[in-house]
């Protein structure tokens, strides 16, 4: 327990000092776990709607898959990542493994079917009566997609979160395509990692109290603005 | 308003944050970069970090250190996923030079390996000759822990156990953690068991590792030996071998070699390396 008090120490001590590696390493973590976020959500919610709200054959099959999906094993997600853009790969041409874009397109591979699975269920969860009422109201497609959207946003602000969740605790995938390197793809959970198998345990303590803090400030913003939303 | 206010500024820096994303994949470094496999000692000893700016200085190029096992990085350089290869499992190199998978393979250090266990030493090794030792642990089915990992301690140690004719492989008392050395270590003082590792590791786990000491060193045997290599370049046309070439000729250079001399002396009383160029 005295390891947890020094970490504790450490991390406000780093902070404080400005040790340019932590702050690197945190901006980094930061970038990545946004970016590739944002990117399944891009992708994820415009998908989630669809399968939530189309019928359509074999629709059970990819929610199926949708659905396993979403407890993706990182280290799979990594795995496959890592072999597509191995030099010998079909995109090793694009000299992506072990650069942050390799690390957000695990994360994105992670976090999409979180995202997707999640609007899904939100929208078929959508009272069909609700439908036909704003289909008799004469709103057009793009209208009626707005009006579900707010109707449904308490549950797609939680698929974002969840998602997000899944990309900053991610660590497998992200050691294996990142290979975490000094200065370009060291994130906050390899960082740990690597300072564990260094013996460094206060350092990785440290590193785990700053992880903590971000993850719970972004989860903050988000909580704030799904619940305001709500009372607005 | 200020909720609209707030979503916005909220997208903006979202939207930042995305373009910062995309930056780094597009600024290419291309040939002035190389990717160098090595083993995690390397790295977890801070050898490295040291070494590298001093290289990137001189000669411009940037080095992608990936520190893995000494088997996956041997296996990255039969697969051409890497430019240079610093490893230290002197047969297996052997046996990619003979292949023709890595070229131009130079001795640049050594430490070396001890076998460590409990203080209480119930299968009574201390300062026996290094076979005897593993067979008595064997004869005393005192536990031992090995990394099972395919590095190059993992293969040294089997060597060993080749060499005492004994096959530990299921049994009750050899338990292998598929690790690195560090949890390795970890695993090994919280069972009391004995195991074997490299000096450089062992000492920077030391005060984590209260129970346990030094039970048999100084072999001849034990040498473990760090060479460098470049990947053959015919390998594929994306390897960069001209980096590959510089940083051989680097590791061995007299500078270099002076470095790894003094290297972890202030921090453990003691040289984590020893310079061994030919």
């Amino acid at each position: 327990m005295e390891l947890v008090w020094e970490g504790l120490q450490k991390a406000i001590e780093m902070l404080i000092s400005g040790d340019p590696e932590v702050f690197q390493i945190t901006w980094l973590t930061l970038r990545v776990s946004l970016t590739a976020t944002l990117i399944s959500v891009m992708l994820g919610l415009p998908l989630g709607v669809f399968l939530g709200l189309v019928t359509f054959p074999g629709r059970k099959l990819v929610v199926t898959l949708i659905n396993l999906g979403m407890g993706l094993p990182p280290v799979v997600a990594g795995l496959w990542i890592t072999l597509l853009l191995w030099r010998s790969g079909p995109l090793g041409h694009y000299a992506l493994l072990y650069t942050p874009t390799a690390i957000i397109m695990a994360q994105v591979l992670v976090s999409l079917p979180i995202i997707i699975g999640l609007t899904t269920a939100a929208f078929q969860q959508i009272d069909p009566r609700l439908r036909l009422q704003i289909k008799a109201l004469g709103a057009s497609k793009w209208q009626s997609f707005l009006v579900l959207l707010r109707e449904t946003r308490l549950a797609i602000m939680a698929a974002v979160m969840a998602g997000l969740g899944r990309v900053l605790a991610e660590v497998g995938a992200s050691m294996m395509v990142g290979g975490n390197i000094k200065g370009e793809t060291r994130i906050l959970t390899t960082a740990m990692v690597m300072e564990v198998s260094k013996g460094n345990f206060d350092i990785a303590i440290a590193l785990s109290f700053i992880l903590m803090t971000l993850a719970f400030l972004i989860t903050l913003a988000l909580t704030l603005m799904q619940q305001r939303k709500r009372s607005a | 308003m200020k909720v609209q206010r707030l979503r916005l500024m909220l997208w903006g820096t979202i939207l930042l944050l995305l373009l910062a994303g995309c930056q780094t994949s597009t600024d290419d470094a291309g040939d002035k970069e190389m990717i160098l496999a090595t083993t995690t000692s390397t790295q977890d000893s801070g050898l490295l970090d040291e070494l590298l700016p001093l290289f990137e200085e001189k000669t411009g190029y940037i080095v992608k250190t990936i520190a893995v096992g000494t088997g996956q990085a041997l296996a990255m350089g039969e697969k051409g996923e890497a430019d240079a290869l610093l490893t230290h499992a002197p047969d297996a190199e052997q046996e990619l030079e003979r292949s023709g998978d890595v070229i131009n393979r130079k001795r640049v250090m050594y430490n070396d390996f001890i076998i460590i266990g409990p203080v209480s030493d119930p299968a009574g090794i201390k300062g026996q000759p290094v076979d005897t030792a593993f067979k008595q642990i064997a004869d005393a089915n005192a536990l031992f822990v090995s990394r099972g990992d395919d590095s190059g301690t993992h293969k040294k140690e089997l060597s060993i156990w080749e060499s005492t004719g004994i096959d530990p492989q299921g049994q009750e008392w050899y338990v292998e953690t598929g690790q690195g050395m560090g949890d390795t270590l970890n695993v090994a003082a919280e069972r009391e068991g004995y195991t074997l590792t490299d000096r450089g590791t062992y000492l920077a786990f030391k005060h984590l590792l209260d129970n346990m000491e030094v039970m048999v060193e100084g072999d001849e045997s034990l040498l473990n030996i760090y060479h460098v290599m470049q990947v053959n370049p015919e390998k594929s046309e994306m390897i960069n071998s001209e980096a590959a070439e510089a940083f051989v000729s680097f590791m061995v250079s007299e500078e270099v070699q002076h470095i790894i001399a003094s290297f972890g002396v202030d921090t453990y009383g003691e040289p984590l390396f020893f310079p061994y160029a030919e």
